[in-house]
């Protein structure tokens, strides 16, 4: 599949959040305003890229030379995690701004499965390593794209006069609904047109 | 009954009360019988790791202690992974990614942290069953609702001549698609929580 396929396909045609549910813990938690929804998006996209390469790399160069696969699930998500801490703690030595933006999302991302989603999906489709950090990325920007939408939403949802059991999640998760069947536009006969 | 088993049921249910361990939730949530056998796959899971949690709760040091639950929980979640893959291929094909998702599922670690990590060994396995089953509730509740509504039918598992799916006449023949499509369970999730919300209120006299 080419790259432009691959960054079709995660953003827009199997979205993680709104067609495979990966991802729905922030998606519901942190998109109260806009402004975090972006800090967290983008913290994603960062990580997700990154674990896509680390993963891959294991996978490949460890995991499957030792005929290890069966721990795949342990390496991964202990790569995931000590991954998110060291880029924590990167970031705040180098980019103190960037800190203060991403910093307290970072943690949260851990178990974020749509992180570990990715890394499971590269394997599986069989990418390369670029394809991989493709998939990393594309995966993120479609997660950034419906968070950032979803806040949107909730902020204005905040000035209307929703039933008392629907305020807050209940309403969040039927607008995500909406938002997915708005989403179904986007499928595969869409990359055949495009693309050929 | 004892309190840290019922609690989970209803009171602090993990998904609809918590909303914790959402993704596997809605993900397989689409037949009956995948969402019994990843209650099932949760249910050993949590068992597994709030007993290893609350006997090593004195060993491990506070300052690992999430990495070292995570390690807990990945080995208990690849022993789902292998027994499932061998005795239950179907379904292990079917749940797909969301086997190994299990690792991730922020249920599990809530309670292995918030509770196994401060509490006795009974009270942690009474704890995981009721969490556990409280899960598998709110699970097969969401995948009733959709593969009702959405096919007109409830897979279960085969037995003998039973092949395991009992169609629901008059719903059948024109089921209501949305419902089984992606955007349905974020719907059915949210009239569920709405639902329960309207219940806890109006037993407070709110509503």
């Amino acid at each position: 599949m080419t790259y432009i396929g691959i960054l079709i396909t995660y953003i827009f045609i199997s979205n993680f959040i709104l067609t495979q549910f990966l991802g729905l813990c922030p998606f519901i938690g942190v998109s109260r305003n806009t402004e975090s929804a972006v800090g967290m998006g983008f913290a994603v996209i960062f990580v997700m890229a990154i674990a896509s390469v680390v993963t891959w790399l294991i996978q490949h160069y460890v995991l499957i030379p030792l005929s290890l696969e069966y721990l795949q699930t342990i390496a991964f998500i202990l790569v995931i995690a000590s991954l998110v801490q060291l880029v924590e703690m990167t970031i705040q030595k180098v980019s103190p701004p960037l800190y203060k933006a991403l910093g307290i999302f970072l943690p949260l991302i851990t178990t974020n499965c749509a992180v570990m989603g990715i890394a499971l999906m590269n394997i599986t489709s069989e990418y390369t390593l670029l394809e991989s950090f493709t998939g990393g990325i594309a995966a993120g920007i479609g997660f950034l794209l419906a968070i950032v939408l979803m806040a949107n939403i909730r902020e204005r949802l905040e000035m209307k006069p929703v039933p008392k059991p629907f305020r807050g999640v209940p309403a969040a998760f039927i607008s995500g609904g909406l938002m997915a069947l708005a989403f179904m536009a986007f499928d595969r006969a869409l990359l055949t047109n495009l693309l050929g | 009954m004892n309190r840290e088993f019922t609690k989970g049921i209803i009171d602090d249910n993990p998904i609809f009360v918590l909303l914790l361990g959402l993704c596997p939730a809605l993900g397989v949530s689409g037949l009956v019988v995948n969402a019994l056998g990843m209650g099932a796959g949760v249910i050993f899971v949590m068992l597994g790791s709030n007993i290893c949690v609350s006997l090593l709760k004195n060993f491990i040091p506070p300052k690992v202690r999430i990495p070292s639950y995570i390690v807990i929980i990945a080995s208990f979640v690849t022993i789902v992974q292998m027994v499932m893959e061998a005795f239950a291929p179907d379904l292990y094909d079917n749940l797909g990614v969301f086997v190994p998702l299990i690792v991730v599922n922020c249920a599990i670690l809530g309670r292995a942290e918030a509770f196994a990590s401060k509490n006795t060994l009974k009270n942690s396995v009474l704890d995981a069953l009721g969490m556990g089953i409280g899960f598998t509730l709110g699970l097969t509740l969401i995948a009733l609702v959709r593969e009702i509504l959405g096919a007109g039918t409830i897979t279960l598992v085969s037995i003998g001549a039973f092949d395991g799916v009992i169609s629901i006449p008059g719903l059948i023949e024109a089921p209501a698609r949305i419902f089984s499509l992606p955007a349905g369970a974020l719907l059915a999730i949210g009239f569920l929580k709405a639902f329960f919300n309207w219940k806890s209120q109006s037993k407070r006299g709110e509503a």
